[in-house]
């Protein structure tokens, strides 16, 4: 009857409102972020973007929220009947008083889900064109700087170092360290790239990590990785695992390497080759040139030898030889002129003798003087008696004096 | 000269090579190429040459990159 009417007594009157705090605060501070692992069911993307569902197994079921700024990180698309592993923890959503898992994180659970997102993330990339080849930047061939994107810790960064050193000593390593699993691997790996781009002063990226279990290397299967590779304008080798494995960055990189090892072989040419090749070089180099310059000595020596450069002297003899001609010409033309010259004026002469008084004289025709003033007379008129003349003849003179002037 | 990195000067020493093995270059151009050429063969000896031991760590500081020795 007491307990009874003690029961029936309040002593304590909760509100709605406080004994829902209290079932939250019981719940919430008791069970701390843990793992559930169950089958996607229900699953709504609210346009708010946030992710509800419930995880259900066998005789239970388990509703879930996930927010959208986690939801953004997810690698895979979640689906109905998909089983997963998720993290998060439990709340109470007091305004409808009942009690939902946080979800902070999500993965497929187990190797057939892991695959599954695995391939629905690569078919998604490949059609946006994430593997072209024709994008694939081409590696340099004599890279000076190499980022590396890695754990500090593992062997994989040792290794490469070895092999680096040994294929090309003095070559400048630059590692950005990374966590390369479990929780914000994925992230360090993108932002380490993002930063080696911003940087800029290496000439290729080495983006890997030791062989592990396909949960191990997941980080290089996700998207945020895949996408940072891809906008890497630093050409980027991706070096994940064991040969066997293929991760989603292998797909993306310009260039996929089995191994962190085999990054580090291909990515520089083994300095004793290189060095070999500039000697190479420098020989052709000294050869072509002393070549060259043999070349045009003979040519040289074949254009003075040739017959047009011989000719040259034979026509100056010729020349000589004409002009020794031409002048010799010159002077018989001179001399045949003189004599031709000499025979007129002889011939003239001849003539000039024949038109002489003295020739005419000798016909018989005389000259005759007047004495007063020695003037030839060629008119009776000059002439009055008494006048004195004198006759030039052929031969000897006369004088006399002119008896009668008798005009015609 | 030209070439700033150990590649660029491989280019071009490879380039400069090959053109004088075509042999259609005048006197004076054979001669700059073999001056040029030579050139860049010594930069990359030396750039070869350089066996400093370099592992550095990139770290991002509120002033932009540093390397770190590690």
């Amino acid at each position: 009857m007491n307990d009874i009417q003690s029961e029936l007594i309040p002593q304590h009157i909760y509100s709605v409102a406080e004994l829902t705090r209290e079932i939250k605060l019981l719940l919430e501070t008791t069970i701390p972020v843990i793992w559930v692992m169950g089958e996607i069911s229900n699953l709504k993307l609210h346009s708010s973007g946030h992710l509800y569902f419930s995880l259900k197994d066998r005789d239970s079921q388990l509703s879930c929220v996930m927010w959208r700024s986690r939801n953004m990180a997810l690698f895979f698309t979640p689906q109905d009947g998909m089983k997963v592993l998720a993290l998060g923890k439990v709340t109470v959503y007091e305004k409808r008083g009942y009690y939902q898992f946080d979800v902070i994180k999500m993965q497929p659970a187990g190797i057939g889900e892991l695959q599954f997102a695995f391939e629905q993330l690569k078919n998604k990339l490949q059609q946006e064109g994430l593997f072209r080849e024709d994008l694939k930047k081409p590696l340099p061939a004599y890279p000076s700087r190499i980022g590396i994107v890695t754990s500090p810790t593992g062997a994989a960064i040792q290794d490469m170092v070895n092999i680096l050193n040994r294929r090309f000593p003095g070559i400048e390593i630059i590692l950005r360290p990374v966590k390369v699993q479990g929780e914000g691997a994925a992230e360090e790996i993108a932002s380490a790239i993002d930063e080696f781009n911003e940087y800029g002063k290496v000439d290729v990226l080495i983006v890997g990590r030791g062989g592990g279990s396909l949960e191990d290397l997941w980080a290089f299967n996700e998207e945020i990785v895949a996408r940072a590779i891809f906008r890497s304008k630093i050409p980027v080798i991706s070096a994940v695992g064991h040969e066997i494995d293929f991760s989603i960055s292998d797909f993306v990189a310009d260039l996929r390497a089995p191994t962190p090892s085999a990054a580090a072989e291909l990515v520089v040419p083994d300095r004793a080759e290189v060095l070999n090749r500039v000697l190479q070089y420098r020989k052709r180099l000294v050869q072509n040139c002393a070549n060259f310059i043999q070349s045009q000595r003979e040519r040289l020596n074949s254009l003075i030898t040739s017959y047009p450069f011989l000719r040259a002297p034979d026509l100056v003899r010729q020349y000589q030889q004409r002009l020794d001609e031409l002048t010799h010409t010159l002077q018989l033309m001179a001399e045949h002129r003189v004599r031709l010259f000499s025979q007129q004026l002889s011939g003239l002469s001849q003539r000039l003798k024949a038109l002489a008084p003295q020739s005419v004289l000798k016909r018989g025709y005389s000259i005759c003087y007047r004495m007063k003033d020695n003037k030839i007379v060629t008119q009776a008129q000059m002439l009055h008696p008494a006048d004195h003349i004198r006759v030039h003849l052929y031969q000897g003179k006369i004088a006399g004096i002119v008896e009668q002037v008798m005009e015609d | 000269m030209a070439a700033k990195s150990f590649e660029q000067a491989m280019e071009q020493l490879e380039h400069i090579v090959e053109q004088m093995e075509q042999g259609e270059l005048s006197l004076e151009e054979t001669l700059a190429k073999f001056e040029e050429g030579m050139e860049l063969s010594r930069f990359c000896l030396e750039k070869l040459n350089q066996a400093e031991q370099k592992l550095k760590k990139l770290v991002k500081t509120e002033d932009g990159f540093q390397l770190e020795t590690m």
